[in-house]
């Protein structure tokens, strides 16, 4: 079990806000070696805004990140990346104008002896890597812009997987694909566990996670509802969390759990 | 396997991998040129006229290059005109009237001294609107838009408003004409080099092509295309060395230098004029920086998604301040050409060439949406606007018309553009 090992990532107590509105309140949540962590709840709960406090794209305003149980300070993707986490986001975050060799190496371009760009080298390493994902993949000289959603979403993970990620965060990963492409997917997060990578999974969606993942964090208008194994709680537990905030009993509340003793004006 | 088509002029194309829209300029230029040499009963075709276009693109074609860089980041740059005439006065200001107080009149580092005050003023200023840019969130249409009005109050201030002349006569070279121009030896040899260079990329990119196991061109596409740009070359020498410096200045020139005038005149042709070569060089400086470094791809990668490139990890501001301040320089490179070109400095030099910059840079092709263009495709607008113009002129269009004719012109071409780009896209 993974109860005595020591956790990837830790994020303890985040807060950040945007405007005045508390966008993700006092969080924490964690992650083991070859875990896979369903991060749910309904659009705007703050899923997204939480990781990408994670992967650098957000600062937070309190908190503390550990990484291997050592904190870590993260102020821009770059901090991220030198870590080992690596992100899919919802948008894909695709340069649409350039190649899918571009994309993969974007923010981390091999350069030749010289310093210019090795674009040759690019390709070949390109093809290497999509030739595994998605096998029928060929147009590499095609700006992003004109591919399928599908092909654009296994360049995303492509340039995810390509470095060597430790943490993956995955944000919506199945949203623009086909039952096929999703399969895929499932397969490869069950791939990618199996060589220790921690994955989070974040979907307003508890049928595409739920199968996958060890344990749920669920998230409530910026709060923890609570975390649990997958083992102890059913889908209808979990999505009683989601949607009402309550906790079931065998669940450790979060800050963010409505008190089974609360009476109605409370709770909304 | 691709497929190939049975139309020839396609299977050219398809064979050759050529840019369409670099192609379709080319040809846009021809009709322009054929069009104007048949109007003008020649004139406008003679390596006099020719000659003389090649030099007044060239300040214009400088900036272009470097406004593709700022407009594929989804900015613009209003200020170039003016930013020219702030470091045009400096320039000149510099080698008229600092360093000779300091060396004495024709020094032989004041041409180089000056040329490098000018681009260090040119990237600050460039520097300080790409900060204001990039790091204080201002758009830069308000930034340059202010710039245009401030850098020309700077231009006119250096001075009081004086006309600053004569230029130091090593650094008149910069500007062409009999004495700037490196003569009909030198152009072949240049020409040579190039051809050679031409040739050296086809070898290298094809042996890189079977490294890595890509698709190779087949042999005669490689052929008719390497044999296409050095023919251009050649030809561009031709038309360069048949022009020779007027008879007046050659037979002076002889006298001086104590050559004996033969029989029917002296003829001294001109070759490559000196700003055309500073021209292509930062024009192939530039095209490398966009194609082939890092900074290149970034700035290609924030035109296409800021966002995608800020979570890719660059550092998507210092990559737009250094947009700008390469502007900056690139000004400064302009104004010493029309500087120099000039033999003095004025307050109003450069009024209006922030327009014909941006209207180069996007007949050329660079999208004002961002994150596509090509340095060669601005160069070649460039031309295109400054032979439209000089051809009005020999055809004797009156100048409101000629005005008109331009914006039209303007418009159409983006038009054309679009339709292209939607057509393509499909």
């Amino acid at each position: 079990m993974t109860d005595n090992q020591q956790p990837l990532v830790e994020m303890r107590n985040i807060s950040i806000s945007f405007g005045g509105i508390r966008a993700v309140d006092d969080v924490s949540i964690d992650l083991y070696p070859g875990e896979v962590v369903g991060l749910l709840g309904h659009n705007g709960a703050g899923k997204s805004t939480l990781i990408k406090i994670l992967s650098g794209a957000y600062p937070m305003d309190a908190g503390d990140i550990f990484v291997d149980g050592q904190p870590v300070t993260i102020h821009n993707p770059r901090d991220a990346k030198n870590l080992g986490i690596e992100t899919i986001y919802q948008t894909l975050a695709l340069a649409d104008n350039v190649d899918a060799a571009a994309n993969l190496f974007l923010g981390r371009e091999l350069q030749s002896r010289w310093g210019t760009l090795d674009d040759a080298a690019m390709e070949s390493a390109c093809r290497q890597v999509m030739g595994r994902l998605n096998p029928n993949f060929q147009r590499f000289k095609d700006p992003v812009k004109s591919l399928s959603g599908g092909q654009r979403q296994s360049v995303a993970i492509a340039r995810a997987l390509y470095f060597n990620a430790r943490i993956l965060i995955m944000d919506e990963p199945t949203a623009a694909l086909g039952p096929q492409e999703t399969a895929q997917v499932a397969e490869l997060i069950k791939h990618l566990k199996s060589e220790g990578i921690g994955i989070f999974l974040i979907s307003h969606d508890i049928h595409d996670v739920f199968d996958l993942s060890d344990r749920v964090s669920v998230m409530k208008n910026g709060k923890l509802v609570g975390t649990a194994s997958v083992d102890v709680v059913t889908k209808d537990e979990v999505l009683g969390m989601i949607i009402l905030g309550k906790c079931p009993p065998q669940v450790e509340p979060g800050p963010g759990a409505v008190a089974t003793d609360m009476s109605i004006e409370e709770v909304c | 396997m691709v497929e190939t088509s049975v139309n020839p002029v396609k299977k050219l194309l398809e064979a050759t991998e050529v840019d369409t829209r670099i192609l379709g300029m080319v040809a846009v230029l021809g009709l322009l040129w054929l069009g104007f040499g048949i109007a003008t009963d020649g004139a406008f075709l003679t390596p006099r006229n020719l000659w003389n276009l090649s030099v007044q693109t060239s300040s214009i074609a400088v900036m272009a290059t470097g406004m593709v860089l700022v407009i594929v980041t989804r900015n613009i740059d209003l200020s170039v005109g003016s930013l020219l005439g702030f470091t045009g006065m400096i320039i000149a200001v510099t080698q008229a009237e600092w360093l000779p107080a300091l060396w004495g009149y024709d020094h032989s580092m004041t041409w180089v001294t000056a040329l490098l005050v000018g681009m260090v003023a040119g990237a600050l200023a460039g520097a300080l609107q790409g900060f204001v840019i990039a790091y204080m969130g201002v758009p830069a249409f308000i930034v340059t838009l202010g710039g245009l009005l401030a850098w020309r109050g700077a231009a006119w201030w250096v001075t009081s408003g004086r006309t600053v002349a004569p230029m130091d006569s090593t650094f008149q070279i910069m500007g062409g004409g009999p004495s700037g121009s490196v003569g009909e030896l030198a152009t072949w040899l240049i020409s040579g080099a190039i051809c050679l260079m031409i040739v050296a990329a086809f070898l290298r990119g094809r042996h890189l092509r079977r490294l890595h196991q890509f698709p190779l061109r087949p042999v005669w596409a490689e052929f008719v295309l390497a044999g296409f740009y050095c023919a251009g070359v050649m030809g561009a020498a031709a038309v360069a060395n048949a022009y020779p410096w007027p008879s007046r200045i050659a037979e002076r020139y002889a006298q001086a230098e104590g050559i004996p005038i033969p029989e029917g005149g002296l003829v001294i042709a001109h070759g490559f004029a000196v700003p055309v070569l500073i021209a292509v060089f930062v024009a192939v400086v530039m095209s490398f920086i966009a194609t082939r470094t890092r900074f290149g791809r970034y700035v290609f990668a924030i035109g296409g998604n800021p966002e995608a490139a800020e979570l890719a990890g660059v550092n998507t501001r210092k990559v737009i301040l250094l947009v700008f301040t390469i502007m900056g320089i690139l000004a400064a490179i302009g104004a010493a050409i029309s500087t120099a070109r000039l033999n003095a400095a004025t307050n109003a030099q450069g009024t209006l060439d922030e327009l014909y910059v941006i209207a180069a840079a996007v007949i050329g092709g660079t999208s004002l949406a961002g994150g596509v263009g090509k340095v060669a495709g601005a160069v070649l607008g460039a031309l295109v606007m400054q032979s439209l113009q000089s051809g009005m002129v020999l055809v004797g269009i009156d100048t409101p018309l000629q005005n008109m004719i331009v914006g039209v012109v303007l418009v159409i071409a983006v038009w054309v553009d679009t339709l292209y780009r939607k057509r393509s896209s499909l």
